[in-house]
């Protein structure tokens, strides 16, 4: 790829200073490089120390991991983000009146726009959901909207993520260190804070409790374990809000309620905020072998006893199958077309567009239908020989698991290197909540960068960072 | 509170009272060893016994005692669960459990202190470094204390954690006692050999109370004082009737808070009225082992039902 084909949000493509990025480099260009590079050690330590890590999946704590954080932060103007938050509004509002179309009369199946099977055959398809009424009418109190950008006014949605969207801490941890570090950089840019987002999200939760709740909800963060990866963003997330971090060996069944093992007897809780999977979250309605949830959790939410924060059965939304009717989605729902652009997605199970696929696959990204975190999926650009061959294989064997897309020219930001600063990809993560009050967008999110030159992958599990995510003010 | 919560408070202050009193023990049979050239393994071996870890040690060590290897199996073998280390990361798992429940200044110094100890103790320590190294480990412990002392509100959460303190120091100080008990009897005051001036030394010296035993018995090494000290005196940060007072006083605050007065009270009500109720001669004429044994044997009951009482487990 040539490089004045990909945009960076700093230099345009024509070398030129865009204006978000004005304030920072009247600062960068009065920075001593080593001053930053002590700055950039000086971060890492705090993370070490605050204990921000992610574990590695089977490993004990000895293998507690930090998520590389770039000091540079990325800049979105204003009217960048006004357009941004309106179409993710758009987006979201979609997804729960999907969600609940899909699980009540499913409207959209009727009207032709969804093929049946799409819904039925689906992995993510919830039989137990069906005709359930929601608290407040919301299934994903808690959405990340996964978006790239390839030029000044192109951002495309690369995925919805409905289940249990992590990195939120990431987002505030980023913030509060730069914060600390670089007060003179917030003095002279009018950033918008994101430092609300605790209080909005248990505003929000406290929002959507269940007909049972006596008084002000009690609000509970579900963690399958100091073990998880994402163990630190629960408890960081238990702890901003003033909530119990509870497991399931905390939790039973008791009189029509979910409540938790307290030292002075059981109290119950309203709304459950949870970070365990639906197949995880009841043994008696799910995989019976689950030792991280509830037993008979399900039969009490469908009788109103409790809010599951996001509801069951939301992946269905975020599916990579589904993301292709997205926009029709989007359109059938509020009757708008869609704001934010798709990525054109071909459907493998097609055969025409397996077809294509096959024919083209040097040029594409394949990815798993029911894949996440980077893992198994192919970019076709970067690939050799041998692993396009067993791709091929791959697809022809089982077509309807892939989905391929085209190979985005991801835009980059500037990140610090020990010669100053260098281009990287990234992508953003907008954190979005939604109550029977409203959507409710902070202004930011988190923004994964693949710090290896040249490299699209940004997903912390294979070498991505994070860098604070500013939005102007007007 | 969650119970999972009190049970995690409880354990991280007792795990790091214990690497605090580990590394004292450590610190205490280093000394001695300098100061008597002969008969060094008896004294490693009788502080293995002191610490409690003397049975694991054995297994992995044949029974065979050095410095070298006693040092090492109480400051930083991970196969000894009270060893420096293990408590250290112990104390800490167990801050990463309950960290909402910590102030942002005492996960720091729990996470620091880790962090300082898996750094420090990541290969064998040599004796020269070793005060250096015990030093520093306790500094960092006491800066754990510190920022729970400064930065905690006293609610429940605040009385776990001292109650898991007091009933580790509270048990250290019985096992200290226990296992040198024999040199604290009038038979031994007799004797009054330099043997025995090292091993009143050795008591003193692992519960830091030298100075504190000057201050209020003078420059003579009596065992009577010795017991009187380390049994009854109030004063004494480390005693038993100080750490039993101070545990029942932190029962009586969740009391008052909870409006629940469940039996691990009682218990230790009892306790702490025995020690109030008794003169170090009384304590003599019972027998000072079975007295120490009797205590020792209350305050595991005592931690026991307060697991019970408070859901700790389901």
């Amino acid at each position: 790829m040539e490089n004045n084909e990909i945009f960076d949000e700093m230099w345009g493509r024509q070398q030129q200073l865009r204006e978000p990025y004005q304030g920072f480099q009247n600062w960068f260009e009065g920075e001593d490089l080593s001053r930053l590079r002590a700055k950039q050690r000086e971060a890492e330590e705090v993370f070490r120390l605050t204990g921000i890590t992610f574990n590695v999946y089977g490993k004990t704590e000895a293998e507690e991991r930090l998520i590389p954080f770039d000091i540079i932060p990325r800049v979105i103007s204003a009217r960048e983000w006004q357009k941004l938050s309106r179409g993710i509004e758009q987006r979201v509002r979609a997804i729960n009146a999907f969600l609940h179309d899909i699980y009540h009369r499913q409207e959209i199946v009727r009207a032709g726009r969804i093929p049946e099977e799409m819904i039925s055959r689906n992995e993510a398809f919830l039989p137990q959901m069906i005709g359930m009424s929601t608290p407040g009418g919301v299934y994903t109190h808690i959405v990340g909207i996964d978006l790239v950008r390839t030029g000044d006014e192109d951002f495309y949605v690369l995925e919805d993520n409905a289940r249990t969207p992590s990195g939120v801490s990431y987002m505030l941890e980023n913030r509060e260190t730069m914060l600390q570090m670089f007060p003179e950089l917030f003095s002279s840019n009018r950033v918008q804070p994101v430092s609300n987002y605790p209080r909005s999200l248990q505003r929000s939760l406290a929002n959507c409790a269940p007909p049972a709740t006596q008084g002000d909800p009690t609000v509970a963060v579900l963690t399958p374990g100091i073990y998880n990866s994402a163990y630190y963003e629960h408890s960081f997330l238990a702890d901003q809000m003033g909530v119990e971090l509870v497991e399931g060996h905390d939790l039973r069944v008791m009189d029509g309620r979910v409540a938790m093992r307290t030292t002075q007897g059981y109290k119950p809780i309203d709304v459950l905020y949870r970070r365990v999977d639906d197949e995880y979250l009841d043994p008696l309605n799910f995989n019976p072998d689950s030792a991280l949830g509830v037993p008979g959790i399900m039969d009490v939410y469908r009788a109103g006893g409790i809010t599951i924060a996001n509801a069951p059965g939301t992946g269905i939304a975020d599916d990579k199958a589904i993301y292709s009717y997205m926009p029709d989605i989007v359109e059938f729902y509020t009757g708008e077309k869609a704001i934010l652009q798709n990525v054109p997605t071909w459907r493998c199970s097609e055969p025409d567009s397996l077809a294509y696929v096959l024919d083209n696959l040097s040029e594409l990204v394949v990815k798993e239908v029911h894949g996440s975190g980077g893992y198994g999926m192919l970019i076709g650009p970067a690939a050799s020989k041998a692993e396009l061959a067993a791709f091929t294989r791959k697809l022809k064997a089982r077509p309807g698991h892939y989905i391929a897309q085209p190979t985005l020219a991801l835009s980059t930001v500037p990140i610090f290197t020990r010669s100053g600063l260098a281009p990287r990809h990234v992508d953003l993560r907008p954190f979005v909540l939604v109550s029977p009050e409203g959507i409710e967008i902070t202004p930011g999110g988190l923004t994964r960068v693949a710090l290896k030159k040249g490299s699209l992958v940004v997903n912390s599990s294979q070498g991505g960072g994070t860098k604070d995510t500013w939005v102007l003010e007007d | 509170m969650l119970g999972k919560t009190a049970n995690g408070l409880y354990w991280m202050f007792r795990h790091l009272e214990r690497a605090e009193n580990t590394s004292r023990l450590i610190d205490t049979g280093q000394r001695i060893a300098l100061t008597r050239s002969s008969a060094a393994e008896d004294e490693w071996s009788s502080i293995l016994d002191t610490a409690g870890v003397r049975r694991g040690f054995d297994e992995k060590h044949d029974g065979v005692v050095s410095k070298e290897t006693a040092i090492d199996w109480m400051l930083r073998d991970p196969d000894n669960p009270s060893s420096v280390l293990s408590s250290i990361c112990t104390a800490r798992h167990n801050a990463r459990l309950v960290r909402t429940a910590l102030t942002h200044e005492v996960w720091e110094a729990m996470n620091g202190c880790f962090m300082a100890a898996k750094e420090i103790l990541a290969r064998k320590v040599g004796e020269r470094d070793l005060p250096d190294v015990l030093g520093r480990l306790r500094q960092r412990a006491a800066l754990v204390r510190g920022a729970t002392h400064g930065t905690m509100l006293r609610n429940d959460i605040y009385d776990f954690a001292r109650i898991g303190t007091f009933l580790e120091r509270a048990d250290n100080t019985g096992r200290i006692l226990d296992v040198k008990y024999y040199v604290l009897l009038p038979s031994a005051f007799e004797v009054g050999s330099s043997l025995d001036n090292v091993q009143w030394e050795t008591i003193l010296r692992s519960v830091s109370g030298r100075g504190g035993y000057r201050m209020v018995h003078g420059q003579q090494i009596r065992p009577r004082n010795i017991a009187q000290f380390l049994i009854l005196d109030k004063r004494m940060p480390r005693s038993l009737n100080f750490s039993c007072c101070k545990l029942r006083d932190n029962l009586a605050y969740l009391a008052h808070d909870y409006g629940d007065t469940p039996p691990s009270h009682a218990l230790a009500d009892t306790l702490t009225n025995q020690l109030a109720s008794h003169d170090v001669d009384a304590i003599f004429d019972k027998g000072l082992h079975e007295y120490i044994q009797n205590v020792l044997g209350s305050l595991s009951e005592i931690g026991r039902q307060i697991e019970i009482d408070y859901r700790f487990y389901e």
